[in-house]
């Protein structure tokens, strides 16, 4: 087993533990004392810096949101005056105000550091040669991943994400080894190789970064077999500190959470209560060495649960599952959760279709109607209209069995359904409530 | 024996008007087509006088397209004329898929484009029953 950084990632627990307390205590004194808005909260529930004692007097913290960034936005979080910040990320703010995060000169070390940490668990190391295709910007994926490999010391190929024939083009003629983009994109440029009469045994592609939007097991089978490749989930938020927050191990049961430097808890997304270990809930995330721009309890919306058995790769970082869905992503249709993910899996699971779909809720009087588009590839076309209408049928009855709920399914032209080159968009809700 | 192209179209309006325009574009001439539709969804049948090269063109326009064997069948222009080849079809037994008519005729017969279950044994039959079909070069001259 190859590390990063052997001595932090196989910390013994009871040591990780120490370390995560006198971080956290630092951390909430320096926001209570930097930070108005984390005053304003704490004061408002009676709590002082001192009364942090415990990895447990954590659940004493009031939650961080993204409503809290907004509201403070663009630098009111921020614990270090302009001067010492180096760098400003930000969200594509398609819901209201962008939320933008900042960075000091060591929270981008430590960055680096976690995402060198990350590419090293998925195998790279100073020989491989990295295509960059997370796009480069105000979006944490390209210069996260970007500074990451070349703290590993790997050759970096900054192609950001588009134009996707010279994507490929560059994959040939330099050799490219690993990939990193978003799952979607994955597949995109699997696709295109195909038209273009490229196989993936003509490359010299090993393994793949993937995240940025969640993915299911099928969904990675189908990356690997396409590209023939090892496929790695990479998890992390622009909040936090971005790419690199936990990365899957090559044992790929769950991703590691890097301990040193957050501390994760699973609460219920309704009560805000914590949830015992192995509960399925919302991860809660507290960052405890970030300077510009700490976060207590920030909610991340994302669904999964936690394990902190020691993982057969020796890495003592707990684990978190491969993430559900965000529940952002989540639309409740007649009180049923839909992730976008569950209609990708069972798409996956019929012969032949391919995971290109997108999902379209509407209401009709007082009824949600959930449409699942998909296109209709060569591979599942027939000439005859029976043969399509059972395909349709078929793929009607394994969504409905899996989703609860009853589903229209229609059957569209291929490429109808937007690309995407970034993270793509699965649901269009046409409700208005 | 025929091939014949057919396409994928949602039911949407153009899409029809597209495909055509991507055909006529590459010089290419439909000499039949038929149309099966369903609420959401249309399957476009066509005999065109290029087959392999339609189907590179409308592949490249990104169309759900893909390749059938049909058979061309003459069948006398006269009152009764395609009843009696249908009864004959059915007293062996053969399936038919589907059919539809040819745009032009074959020495003063007229041409039907039948798709059937098993394309070997409707030429046996058509040969046993002295059934007229047309051979492929021959149809896209028409």
């Amino acid at each position: 087993m190859t590390y990063w950084d052997r001595e932090k990632e196989c910390m013994p627990r009871e040591e990780l533990e120490k370390l995560q307390l006198r971080r956290l205590k630092e951390t909430v004194y320096r926001v209570y004392a930097f930070v108005p808005a984390y005053k304003e909260k704490m004061d408002q529930v009676g709590i002082k810096p001192y009364d942090i004692n415990s990895l447990d007097d954590l659940q004493k913290l009031p939650f961080t949101t993204k409503q809290d960034l907004r509201d403070n936005y663009p630098f009111g979080m921020f614990a270090l005056p302009m001067s010492e910040v180096v760098r400003v990320h930000s969200s594509s703010g398609t819901t209201g105000k962008p939320t933008v995060v900042g960075y000091s000169r060591r929270d981008i070390d430590i960055w680096a550091e976690l995402m060198a940490r990350a590419l090293t668990s998925a195998g790279a190391n100073r020989h491989s040669i990295i295509q960059n295709s997370y796009g480069y910007g105000l979006f944490t994926g390209g210069l996260g991943v970007h500074y990451g490999a070349e703290k590993l010391g790997a050759s970096v190929i900054p192609t950001s994400g588009g134009n996707t024939k010279r994507q490929i083009m560059l994959m040939q003629d330099f050799g490219t080894t690993v990939l990193t983009c978003t799952p979607s994109y994955a597949l995109y440029l699997a696709e295109v190789m195909e038209e273009m009469g490229i196989s993936p045994a003509e490359l010299k592609l090993q393994c793949g970064v993937f995240g940025a939007e969640p993915w299911s097991e099928n969904m990675r089978r189908e990356i690997e077999n396409k590209l023939r490749i090892d496929a790695y989930d990479i998890y992390g938020l622009s909040e936090i500190i971005g790419p690199g927050v936990a990365i899957e191990c090559p044992v790929k049961q769950g991703l590691h959470i890097a301990e040193d430097h957050f501390i994760a808890e699973i609460i219920d997304p309704e009560t805000g209560e914590t949830l015992p270990e192995g509960s399925m809930g919302e991860l809660v995330i507290t960052t405890i060495t970030k300077e510009a721009l700490p976060m207590i309890r920030y909610r991340t919306r994302d669904l999964t649960k936690l394990d902190r058995s020691v993982c057969e790769c020796g890495r003592t970082h707990v684990r978190m599952q491969k993430v559900l869905g965000r529940s952002d992503d989540m639309v409740i249709i007649r009180g049923v959760n839909v992730f976008p993910s569950m209609v990708e899996s069972v798409l996956l699971d019929i012969p032949g279709v391919e995971p290109h779909y997108l999902l379209v809720v509407d209401r009709k009087g007082n009824l949600d109607i959930l449409e699942v588009r998909v296109e209709v590839s060569e591979k599942i076309f027939s000439d005859e209209v029976r043969k399509l209408e059972e395909l349709g049928a078929t793929i009607t009855k394994e969504l409905e069995s899996a989703l609860g709920i009853s589903v229209k399914v229609r059957l569209v032209e291929p490429k109808s359904i937007e690309r995407s080159e970034g993270k793509s968009k699965r649901v269009i809700d046409r409700r208005k409530i | 024996m025929a091939k014949q192209i057919s396409v994928f179209l949602e039911n949407k309006a153009g899409r029809l008007a597209h495909v055509t325009r991507v055909l006529g574009e590459a010089g290419i001439n439909i000499r039949a087509l038929s149309i099966a539709d369903t609420s959401d969804f249309g399957i476009l049948r066509l005999i065109v006088n290029d087959p392999e090269k339609a189907y590179r063109i409308l592949k490249e326009a990104d169309f759900t397209v893909s390749e059938t064997e049909v058979i061309a069948v003459q069948v006398p222009d006269s009152p009764g004329g395609l009843a009696t080849v249908l009864e004959q079809m059915s007293e062996a037994n053969l399936n038919i898929e589907y059919l539809y008519a040819f745009l032009g005729t074959a020495e003063n017969d007229a041409l039907v484009i039948f798709k059937v279950e098993d394309i070997e044994k409707a030429r046996q039959t058509f040969n046993e029953k002295g059934i007229r079909f047309i051979d492929e070069q021959q149809l896209y001259k028409l």
